[in-house]
């Protein structure tokens, strides 16, 4: 009933238009930064970025052993197919790490690796989709979110990111920790979501 | 016969912490966004003038583009309703939600869904319904309404955040450090994702090409809402649409920065189906409400410009009305210039009770050059002032004209009328017993009258000979 009525005001509205706006032609270049975009290495592009928006980029397992273990973030979920790349290190260096993730469990995990499908240098963005993360929860509910990044995923733009943005039902860009400033404007990190957000590239 | 505009009413008795707060934090918001857009890019505007042309061209044809959407949505396994009225959509949500069993949700920051009430309804009809966004939430507990489209407790402090805290139970003692506020709203709510049966979304924008929703946050309470939540519901506006997933470039690098001085929102998340199989977190149900509302008769209306608009709050945050009067003087969820516009023409048969708003403006202009979709709003004030007027909907505040008119258009009356008019310097307006003149006198000072000095000194200047 409502589709049709809709349908009919819609057409009415639109048919009494003596002009009507043709699509715009544009180059996506319009909607690039270029400070954001300085550098020529995307890597140290997609890092600053990040670091502007307070998330971190490590390079090695061990920078990562020392940073959970320095802050005190010593129990956490690992994408079982990074355990051996990562979770065993971390396990040998005494932190623990579970392959599984139970929900009723959400507030045991400390820290969460999963891995990231790309990033977006321009914005410091992490690129999660259904296929690449194991567990959405695992990315959202720990204190320390580590997403694995392949360097070779790095999209230099916005605009380069979207045309590949692929078929995933669910894709989410992350950009830095979940952050807040409902309360008089002051920033708060660590909302709902990590109050850490790392890049892991290796 | 006499009388004020509410808007007005509200602006004068507005409490001195509710204005700081609100002044601060728009001031603030217009500052950062100059900041970051000024910064980021040589010409910003060209980037602002390409999205309100992308919009403008997807509304001229939003027929095509919203079968396009439907089609895309349904292929991939989404359930797609239309609701022509506030009073369908509700419905409509509601029967979804019988369908599932769901008597607990949660519910992520939703203009749309503000705009029809939606909460009160789900909770009078016995449905749990949480907001999870930070702010949401306050005002929730509160019993509050919203008084910006992106920061919608602006108008509150920390103090009166803290006290609602203890007062319903969120935390045990007082603690108005936001930090502490924050990690306590953290707990509170982690435990009600996890429970909730539903998560009920809006769109920040939908792709036609793809289908896919476009929803940013950046608490991440969308995401965590709906990665426990079996179902997921998302109220569209039609005008929503743009026509590609190529166009997103434009959006999204407008609509962080006009926001919130941000280059992207935190989270931004596309969405166009029920999770994958491989995936054991999201919703296994999605349905999509496409929400007309008075809509299509906006876009039938010589103010169609204003479905351009992607709710991003700039033009509140640098409006000198709003800044003084706060949102909750437009007296309807979207407040400032684009409340000003959107109230009247939305809520159609209700036009003469919003009629006053378009006139809550100095015709300034600054709404138009922040909007990141070109939105001529001063000339929508206009136009919608011009309607006031043609379908002659009282106006209590306005001072009767004619005699003014009957004077400009006598130079001879005009004369005498300057001549006396030193006369009234000696006149105690201030104590006059006429109420629109001490409303009027209320938030002004008027300068003496010089009795027509300046046509006399006109008079002796002659134009200059070359």
């Amino acid at each position: 009933m409502s589709r049709a009525a809709i349908f009919r005001k819609i057409s009415a509205a639109t048919a009494a238009l003596k002009i009507k706006a043709p699509r715009p032609e544009y180059d996506a270049s319009i909607t690039h930064s270029t400070p954001k975009l300085a550098g020529s290495n995307l890597l140290e592009i997609f890092s600053r970025n990040l670091a502007e928006v307070n998330g971190r980029t490590l390079l090695s397992v061990a920078e990562l052993v020392e940073f959970l273990t320095k802050s005190g973030q010593l129990r956490g979920y690992c994408d079982p197919l990074l355990y051996e790349r990562i979770g065993a290190p971390l396990a040998a260096a005494g932190l623990t790490v579970e392959t599984t993730y139970e929900p009723a469990r959400y507030d045991d995990y400390q820290f969460g690796i999963t891995r990231a499908s790309g990033a977006i240098a321009e914005s410091g963005t992490l690129i999660l989709d259904d296929e690449h993360t194991s567990r959405r929860l695992a990315a959202l509910s720990p204190w320390v979110h580590v997403a694995l990044l392949d360097r070779a995923a790095i999209h230099r733009t916005i605009s380069d990111a979207l045309a590949a943005l692929g078929n995933s039902p669910n894709i989410i860009w992350v950009t830095g920790p979940s952050k807040t400033a409902d309360v008089e404007g002051i920033l708060i990190e660590g909302v709902h979501g990590p109050g850490e957000q790392i890049a892991l590239v290796l | 016969m006499f009388g004020t505009q509410l808007i007005d009413d509200y602006a004068r008795q507005i409490a001195d912490e509710k204005q700081a707060s609100v002044l601060n934090g728009s001031a603030a918001g217009t500052e950062k966004r100059y900041q970051v857009l000024h910064q980021d890019y040589a010409q910003p505007d060209e980037l602002r003038h390409l999205a309100g042309s992308i919009k403008d061209h997807t509304l001229h044809h939003l027929g095509d583009y919203l079968t396009q959407a439907e089609n895309s949505l349904t292929q991939r396994g989404v359930h797609v309703h239309f609701a022509e009225t506030d009073e369908d959509a509700r419905q409509t949500i509601l029967t979804i939600l019988r369908q599932h069993q769901v008597s607990r949700l949660t519910k992520s920051k939703s203009m749309a869904a503000e705009e029809i009430h939606l909460n009160p309804f789900l909770i009078e009809n016995g449905v749990e319904c949480l907001e999870s966004d930070l702010g949401e939430f306050i005002i929730q507990l509160d019993d509050d309404i919203p008084s910006h489209i992106v920061k919608p407790i602006i108008h509150k402090n920390r103090r009166g955040i803290a006290n609602s805290f203890l007062r319903e139970g969120v935390a045990e003692d007082y603690n108005d450090d936001p930090q502490t506020i924050t990690r306590r709203a953290r707990i509170f709510l982690r435990k009600k994702y996890m429970d909730a049966q539903a998560c009920i979304t809006g769109a920040n924008v939908l792709c036609a090409d793809s289908g896919r929703l476009d929803i940013v946050t950046n608490e991440g309470n969308s995401r965590f809402g709906m990665a426990p939540a079996p179902l997921h519901i998302a109220l569209v506006g039609i005008e929503k649409l743009i026509p590609s997933e190529a166009d997103l470039a434009v959006f999204l690098n407008l609509l962080g920065r006009s926001a919130t001085g941000q280059q992207l929102t935190v989270y931004t998340e596309f969405i166009n189906g029920p999770r994958s199989a491989n995936q054991p977190d999201g919703p296994e149900h999605m349905h999509v409400v496409f929400l007309d509302n008075g809509r299509s008769s906006v876009l039938a209306s010589n103010c169609r410009e204003i479905l351009r608009c992607i709710r991003c709050g700039a033009c509140q945050n640098v409006c000198p009305i709003y800044r003084q009067a706060s949102g909750h003087a437009y007296r309807s969820p979207y407040g400032g210039p684009i409340g000003a516009v959107l109230s009247p023409l939305l809520f159609g048969d209700r036009f003469p009770e919003f009629a006053d708003l378009p006139k809550a403006s100095t015709l300034c202009g600054a709404c138009h050059e922040v909007c990141p979709v070109n939105i001529p709003i001063p000339d929508l004030l206009l136009r919608l002032r011009d309607k006031a007027k043609r379908e002659a909907v009282p106006s209590p505040a306005a001072i009767p004209m004619a005699p003014f008119a009957l004077l400009a258009t006598s130079p001879n009356l005009w004369r005498s009328a300057m001549s006396m008019s030193k006369a009234m310097n000696h006149l105690p307006l201030d104590v006059a017993p006429i109420k629109p003149l001490q409303d009027w006198l209320g938030q002004r000072t008027l300068p003496p009258s010089k009795g027509g000095d300046f046509r006399k000194w006109m008079k002796t200047r002659r134009k200059p000979q070359h």
